[in-house]
């Protein structure tokens, strides 16, 4: 399944060639019996919002923990109309997002996009867009571990107990002795949420920063987690509550800085060691947002200098998104 | 310096090159040709074969070609075609009571109906390199005269378990009148608890190493189950299907197979009276050491169904079945490879902002320290 991504390096938007799935495969790789599975868990997942439905998994031609399960919730429901954005990390540029694109260009031939607002399916992993979404959209993510109480009850069987009498007493005690031990809740990412006043859930380990974003999105949130075999979902417009205290309320987190490249101070960051000296920069990790906010603006020069110490880089990179 | 972080379609494509390149080797020196691999790496092909759960021999070597050596790789290559293979339905039971053997041994009789038959073993090899087989050409030197081959042995060839029915001695494998029909591993999620026929399933695909390694723990005393080698025997079957246009079974063709009993002992219970008990290997190909591992954990997974105390992980249904498969192991374990610096910056953010209140902290204390 070695084939060359067809998008380019350019930022506009390219049509495969390929008008039908890759020889000697079905359209988007699985066979009709398999998405015909796949789509009654979606359409259960989507009725039970938050509950993990149990699929049949298949072995897909990348490793389990690679995005097996995101890749078949995205073979279930693309069309030959649709238009896939892969992200890594908030990039599509990362090298498991360009393979995953890859991947479907070649056995679907549908068009590919880096821009956000141009997909009909976008597949993440660890992120949500920057931009906000539509109701024409589905985002699906990859998930590795779907059981939001793993760490402390590492059964399957008795998870599913818990979740059957909604007993989340475990998880409260978990937050609180964070705040007993750091005076705050130490989770980061995989921050878990309590979706439709029912299910407790996990986001996948997108950054709590993102958590407030799936909170009655406009966008259809399907969840696939291939290795655990398990399906969930979001549907449009759900109330999704990041769990707190009434005292201590859920915070995401905040930069002192903003970004070197577009002077972003409301997106996530990703910080970056540029030399040996230890110079760091911060720059958007959502790769089409930052773009097209250079791209809108082109007066950024008061906000690229942003430096965590003496060190700082004062050289950030104006050519972005071009190959070295 | 913002490139950096972006991976390249163009570096995957030169990583492909890399890896055909590494894969060939030295072109000075002849390829490996899937046949060889196929007849001269049976061992490795009955594997990849047993957990890539698909018979089939030419295509496990090409999977050993392609992964060049790498076995887990060309099991995960083994499965990942076969996920898009059609089910065409579900063949008789084999017979391995009718298998044509090749090799036979009980560890529990010096003597049983049908013999002891050694056949290919490297059991009673003396562990010393061959430096023969290092000159070019094995066959041309001819230091061994090809073993006679006796014709396979005429009488029959009951299990071994089988002749200790009579005393009512052993508990015997038959299939309960309420069992239900057992499930298809590949086709449903593996849900717990699990019965014996899906958790055989599972670990006939597990990984070799990982059921070695923990029916190796068993014998060490994390959950001793006393095991005998009651027998191990080695051959082909014919395999059967019944075909809707014919209405009839019909040979459709032969697998190589290792199966493996156990005899456990087992107290008894207050309802039962002491007996031995079985546990159950059976492999793809040539597969001992994974047959006899295999049966020594199904043995030990059966802790709960026969009342035993569970104390040890090599008892735990869900441990064991939930760790055994080397795809999903191995995919999951590597997967730490891929970039996780949004997670990583989250935590970042928290430790910083934690060692600065930490600091906060100290000071304020040393400063009331100072006060007082």
């Amino acid at each position: 399944m070695n084939a060359p991504d067809s998008l380019q390096t350019s930022n506009a938007t390219v049509t495969s060639h390929e008008t039908q799935a890759a020889a000697g495969y079905n359209f988007a790789y699985l066979d009709e019996q398999t998405k015909r599975m796949l789509r009654r868990a979606l359409l259960k997942a989507v009725a039970v919002p938050g509950y993990q439905v149990p699929f049949a998994s298949r072995e897909m031609p990348l490793p389990y923990g690679w995005g097996t399960g995101g890749i078949q919730v995205t073979a279930a429901i693309i069309g030959a109309n649709d238009t896939l954005k892969v992200i890594d990390q908030g990039s599509d540029d990362t090298t498991n997002a360009v393979n995953i694109r890859r991947f479907f260009a070649r056995t679907t031939g549908v068009a590919t996009t880096r821009h956000t607002r141009e997909a009909s399916i976008i597949q993440t992993r660890h992120r949500i867009p920057e931009t906000p979404l539509t109701e024409k959209q589905i985002l699906v993510y990859q998930v590795p571990m779907p059981e939001p109480l793993f760490r402390l009850e590492p059964r399957v069987a008795e998870c599913k107990k818990l979740h059957a009498l909604s007993d989340y007493g475990l998880i409260s005690v978990e937050l609180y002795e964070d705040i007993v031990q750091h005076g705050s809740i130490a989770t980061t990412y995989d921050y878990p949420v309590t979706v439709n006043g029912r299910y407790l859930t996990s986001p996948s380990p997108i950054p709590k920063f993102d958590n407030p974003k799936l909170h009655m999105n406009a966008a259809l949130q399907l969840f696939g987690a291939g290795r655990e075999r398990r399906i969930y979902a979001i549907p449009p417009y759900t109330p999704v509550k990041s769990l707190d205290f009434d005292d201590h309320p859920f915070e995401v987190q905040r930069w002192e800085h903003a970004c070197a490249l577009c002077g972003s101070r409301e997106s996530f960051l990703d910080e970056m060691i540029v030399d040996d000296a230890g110079k760091r920069m911060f720059v958007c990790s959502d790769s089409d947002y930052c773009h097209e906010r250079r791209a809108n603006d082109d007066a950024i020069d008061d906000a690229n200098v942003d430096t965590i110490d003496a060190h700082a880089t004062t050289e950030p990179a104006t050519h972005a998104g071009e190959h070295a | 310096m913002y490139v950096a972080v972006k991976g390249g379609e163009r570096a995957i494509e030169a990583s492909w090159r890399l890896l055909d390149e590494a894969r060939r080797g030295d072109t000075r020196v002849p390829e490996l040709s899937v046949a060889q691999i196929r007849e001269q790496m049976r061992l490795a092909v009955a594997r990849v074969m047993a957990e890539g759960s698909v018979y089939d021999e030419e295509l496990a070597a090409l999977a050993i070609k392609q992964a060049a050596g790498d076995l887990v790789e060309a099991i995960f290559l083994l499965r990942a075609y076969r996920t898009t293979l059609p089910r065409f339905g579900y063949t008789e039971p084999v017979e391995t009571e009718n298998m044509v053997v090749e090799r036979r041994i009980s560890a529990t009789f010096k003597d049983v109906p049908g013999g002891q038959v050694l056949g290919a073993t490297y059991d009673y090899t003396q562990r010393l390199l061959d430096f023969a087989l290092l000159a070019e050409g094995d066959d041309a030197a001819g230091h061994a005269p090809r073993a006679s081959r006796e014709a396979p042995p005429e009488e029959p060839m009951p299990r071994v378990l089988a002749l200790l029915d009579k005393e009512g001695l052993i508990e015997q494998e038959t299939r309960s009148p309420e069992a239900r029909e057992p499930g298809d591993l590949s086709r449903e999620p593996l849900a717990f608890p699990a019965d014996r026929t899906v958790r055989l399933q599972n670990l006939a695909r597990g990984d070799e190493g990982f059921l070695l390694a923990m029916g190796y723990a068993t014998q060490r005393g994390y959950s001793h189950t006393h095991p005998f080698a009651g027998e191990i025997r080695f051959g082909s079957v014919s395999v059967e299907m019944v075909l809707d246009e014919l209405d009839e079974a019909v040979e459709i063709g032969e697998i190589e197979l290792t199966e493996c009993q156990m005899i456990n002992q087992f107290a008894g219970a207050k309802d039962v009276p002491p007996k031995f008990t079985q546990g159950y290997g059976l492999s793809f190909g040539h597969a001992e050491r994974k047959a006899m591992a295999m049966a020594l954990v199904d043995r030990a997974l059966r802790a709960e169904e026969l009342g035993e105390t569970l104390a040890s992980p090599t008892q735990d249904i869900e441990f064991m079945l939930s760790h055994s498969d080397n795809v999903e192991a191995s995919g999951f374990v590597q997967h730490l490879k891929l970039p996780h610096y949004v997670d990583f910056q989250a935590e970042l953010e928290l430790v910083r902002r934690l060692r600065a209140e930490h600091e906060q902290g100290v000071d304020a204390d040393a400063q009331n320290e100072e006060a007082a």
